[in-house]
């Protein structure tokens, strides 16, 4: 019972830090264009596929001695860096063909223009691992990263779980440093809020996006680094749910807020794998017999129904602002 | 290729009469595609793709008599030629052709229901499909063996306990109590805009209770039809042998209303949580939910059988059909399709009058205020919810009949032919012939239809004979995602109204130009802001003359 406890909060908070990762990049872009960027689910997707292809090439081979080749935590940070700096130059890529043109089009032009170059992102990712010769990546993760450090209650910690944790801690502590403590950030911040008053003060409020973009780009990069570590199988699809339950982590949290997404990416975390291990509950406790029908597979249905609901009753989100209806 | 460029730039107007330059054009194209399928000469041979082709300019025909100024005689006989001989006849030729043709009269029917949902009330709704789903599942799991393994997995039968409809009847109880509560609360506080304190306490609190009440109406109901059903099997063993094919074929027709029925409570019932959402809210609440249908499918696994999906899906025997289908010459195994064919043509006549006698009704006009803007619409006493759920439902009605063709015409149903791929296919469809247009809606739903089914597939087709030992992941067939998403992107970018924009919107917003005659100049782009817009705040709905040069530049789709 304990070691099942232990195990809900263990795994749905090193989930909920991924969803929380992920969410930053939707909940920025968010907070400075209010438009839902639907592609940012391939960003990250192209880092995990960053991630699959650096660990194949820089890996030793299999026949090699024990102790030859790359440092794997060398090569772990070359594949941070590349995947940043790709997913961060492909979302202003993305930002400045698709979403710049419409600045000022209807709400749902932008949109629908998302959805068009996430599909897009999808089959390109899928056309070069098809011109490769595969389409499911199983990510081979450096041997060293999969050693225990600590077992808890049955539950062991292992190196990459470590790692995922210190790599989204620095990423949070700089974020924080960056949006709230600098010129840059206030820019960023005054641009969010008003964008015509911004460029008055002489902000260049294109420039401030696009580093918004870049911002979370390299944000989503960093997720799908340590998604694929955690979760060795993807392919070019495999972003839509994630990234779908990350934006509703966003909005669980607060759209906009960047304490938000981290409590709601938390939060979704440990409550989708509570549902996802629900049906063992009924092996403890035989009067709840009936919990056995919950399949593993319905903790998605969870995620989403937690999502209305939280738009229901609380629209702003836990952390969120109220916002007026303007005529 | 040249069909695309070329049919959607016909325009009406003050156009000549052009009842001469439509019989050539019907005349030669149709000669064209009978010599391509080797009707005419055995001696000619088209390859796959160039037949597709002269198949799409071909249909062009009917776009023709549509957009051209004719006469009413020539463009009926021309509709009539089209539809009721050549398609069947080329059907008869070459059988694809008529499953294309059945594609892409559901396909069209589907981008109609979510027209009414995203071009008319503004509602971007991303898990139209689901809907879809449910029709097709209704009529699945009755028109084939599904139903019987569904009973035989719950005999022998045991009789209820007193709990199994006790508790669900408290909770159906308690969501009625909470119903009238969350009346008296309203009633106590009439025109309160927003509850405040113990008030709203007090309304969620009932609205809580209303959703479980709704929980136990649905399950007491499930379970007395469990009962009802396996007691019934249970002393009649021989019945339930004769359902081994599915029910008796002929209650097709009945299942049609039902899955419209069906379709339209969960319409409601999708509906009702939602709609309160705004624009791009509302639009990743149903991409999940789209996906919640999804999963269902996928995991309750007596029901619906799971991954495996359902086979040899029956259809009604029309034995007057089959016989005329013989006396026309037609091989057996396509008597079927011949049926079908006819069939999706009655409902899709069906769907297009709906939508046109919906769109001119109280409802629809209902729909655009709302669409423009929410807020001026509810002022004007337009129930905002009400209004919206009658979308939703008229959406997914459509959807749901033609989830019970598809279900028939395909024979096999998995959760793989309703996932959110096919959404957005149908919002492409929708988007590239023109939101809020009847017929633009259709150019774009036989234009999308036929890429996807019928020249992706050519492609690859030649890919694959031309280089056999192409690596399989480069078939272009699978590459209809980044179809859409081109299309997606680049109409929004340069034509966000569509090939063929809706000409009422644009007298629409020309009526409301008398303030400002300048205006009229921008009618392109109002019928795009009128189309797209949610009615959320920042929408330049009320457009001063200070904004025209930005909204100009926005037509043109300059970019700087």
């Amino acid at each position: 019972m304990e070691s099942l406890l232990a195990a809900i909060l263990i795994n749905g908070l090193l989930l909920g830090i991924l969803y929380a990762i992920i969410a930053l990049g939707y909940t920025m872009v968010y907070g400075i264009l209010q438009l839902i960027n639907f592609a940012h689910s391939e960003v990250f997707v192209t880092g995990a596929i960053i991630a699959y292809e650096t660990f194949r090439i820089l890996s030793p081979a299999p026949d090699a001695p024990p102790g030859s080749g790359l440092n794997p935590y060398i090569v772990f940070v070359i594949a941070l860096v590349v995947a940043m700096l790709v997913c961060g130059l492909l979302n202003i890529l993305i930002e400045r063909l698709a979403y710049r043109p419409l600045r000022n089009a209807p709400k749902l032009v932008p949109l629908i223009s998302a959805i068009g170059v996430s599909f897009i992102l999808q089959d390109l990712l899928r056309l070069f691992e098809g011109v490769q010769g595969r389409f499911d990546l199983a990510v081979n993760v450096p041997a060293a990263f999969n050693a225990n450090v600590v077992t808890i209650l049955d539950n062991n910690i292992q190196i990459k779980d470590v790692l995922l944790v210190v790599v989204a801690a620095v990423m949070l502590f700089g974020l924080n440093r960056l949006v709230n403590h600098s010129k840059t950030g206030r820019a960023i911040r005054a641009v969010a809020q008003d964008r015509v008053t911004a460029g008055l003060m002489g902000i260049d409020s294109n420039r401030m996006i696009a580093l918004t973009f870049m911002i979370g780009g390299a944000l989503g990069g960093l997720g799908g680094v340590l998604f694929a570590m955690k979760f060795p199988n993807i392919n070019a699809y495999s972003g839509t749910i994630p990234g779908t339950k990350a934006f509703s982590a966003a909005v669980l949290g607060g759209i906009g807020s960047i304490p938000g997404a981290v409590l709601g990416g938390l939060v979704l975390g440990v409550v989708e794998n509570f549902l996802g291990v629900l049906s063992s509950f009924a092996l403890i406790f035989p009067k709840l017999a009936f919990l056995a029908a919950i399949k593993s597979e319905y903790k998605d249905v969870g995620a989403f129904i937690a999502l209305i609901v939280i738009l229901i009753f609380k629209p702003s989100g836990l952390l969120g602002r109220n916002t007026t209806e303007k005529v | 290729m040249t069909a695309l460029s070329r049919t959607p730039g016909m325009r009406p107007g003050s156009a000549p009469d052009r009842t001469v330059p439509l019989i050539i054009y019907t005349v030669v194209t149709s000669l064209l595609l009978f010599l391509a399928l080797g009707d005419l000469t055995d001696s000619v041979k088209f390859p796959s793709v160039i037949t597709s082709g002269v198949f799409l300019l071909f249909l062009g025909s009917l776009l023709l008599a549509y957009q051209w100024k004719a006469s009413n005689v020539v463009k009926l006989l021309v509709g009539a030629f089209v539809l009721l001989i050549a398609i069947p006849d080329v059907g008869r030729l070459n059988g694809s052709y008529f499953d294309l043709a059945i594609q892409m009269c559901i396909f069209a029917a589907l981008a109609l229901g979510l027209n009414i949902v995203v071009g008319q009330a503004g509602l971007l709704d991303l898990g139209y499909v689901a809907f879809f789903a449910v029709g097709a599942y209704v009529w699945g799991i009755f028109g084939s063996g599904q139903f019987q393994q569904i009973v035989q997995s719950n005999l022998p039968y045991t009789p209820m306990g007193v709990g199994d409809w006790l508790i669900p009847l408290i909770l159906t109880l308690l969501g009625v109590a909470g119903y009238l509560w969350l009346k008296s609360i309203d009633r106590a506080h009439p025109g309160a805009m927003k509850p405040q304190g113990a008030q709203r306490a007090a309304r969620s609190v009932s609205i809580l209770l209303i959703v479980i009440g709704v929980a136990g109406v649905l399950t007491l109901v499930a379970t007395l039809i469990n009962a009802a059903v396996s007691s019934y099997y249970g002393s009649h063993a021989p019945s339930l042998t004769a359902l081994a094919t599915g029910i008796n074929p002929n209650f097709f027709w009945l299942f049609i209303f039902i899955a419209v029925a069906t379709a339209a409570i969960s319409g409601v019932l999708i509906g009702l949580p939602v709609l309160k959402l705004k624009g791009d809210y509302l639009a990743i609440v149903t991409l999940g939910l789209g996906e919640v249908i999804r999963v269902f499918a996928n995991n309750l696994t007596k029901y619906t059988n799971g991954p495996q999906g359902i086979t040899t899906i029956t259809t009604a025997p029309v034995s007057w059909m089959d016989k005329l289908a013989t006396s026309l010459k037609f091989p057996p195994e396509q008597f079927k399709l011949f049926f079908l064919y006819f069939l999706v043509l009655v409902i899709i006549a069906v769907v297009i009058t709906v939508n046109v006698r919906l769109g001119r009704s109280n409802i629809g006009r209902a729909w655009v205020a709302i669409r423009e803007d929410e807020l001026a619409a509810q002022a004007m006493g337009v129930p905002l919810v009400k209004t919206k759920i009658m979308a939703f439902a008229t959406g997914a009605s459509f959807a749901g009949v033609m989830g019970v063709i598809f279900a028939a015409k395909q024979q096999f149903i998995s959760p793989e032919s309703f996932s959110y791929l096919q959404s957005i296919g149908v919002l492409t469809m929708v988007i590239l012939g023109g939101m809020g247009n009847i017929a633009g809606v259709i150019l774009g739903a036989i234009v999308v239809t036929w890429i996807n089914l019928s020249v992706l597939p050519g492609l690859s087709e030649t890919i694959q004979s031309s280089f056999p030992g192409l690596n399989s992941n480069l078939d272009p067939a699978k590459y209809n995602r980044l179809l859409f998403g081109v299309i997606l992107v680049l109409m929004m970018l340069f034509r966000p109204e569509g090939l063929l924009p809706s000409a009422r919107q644009q007298a629409m917003l020309h009526e409301n130009d008398d303030t400002d005659p300048a205006e009229s100049s921008l009618n392109a782009d109002g019928a795009l802001g009128g189309a797209l817009g949610t009615g959320a705040a920042g929408m330049p709905d009320v457009e001063s003359p200070g904004m025209s040069p930005r909204l100009e530049n926005r037509t043109t789709g300059d970019k700087k």
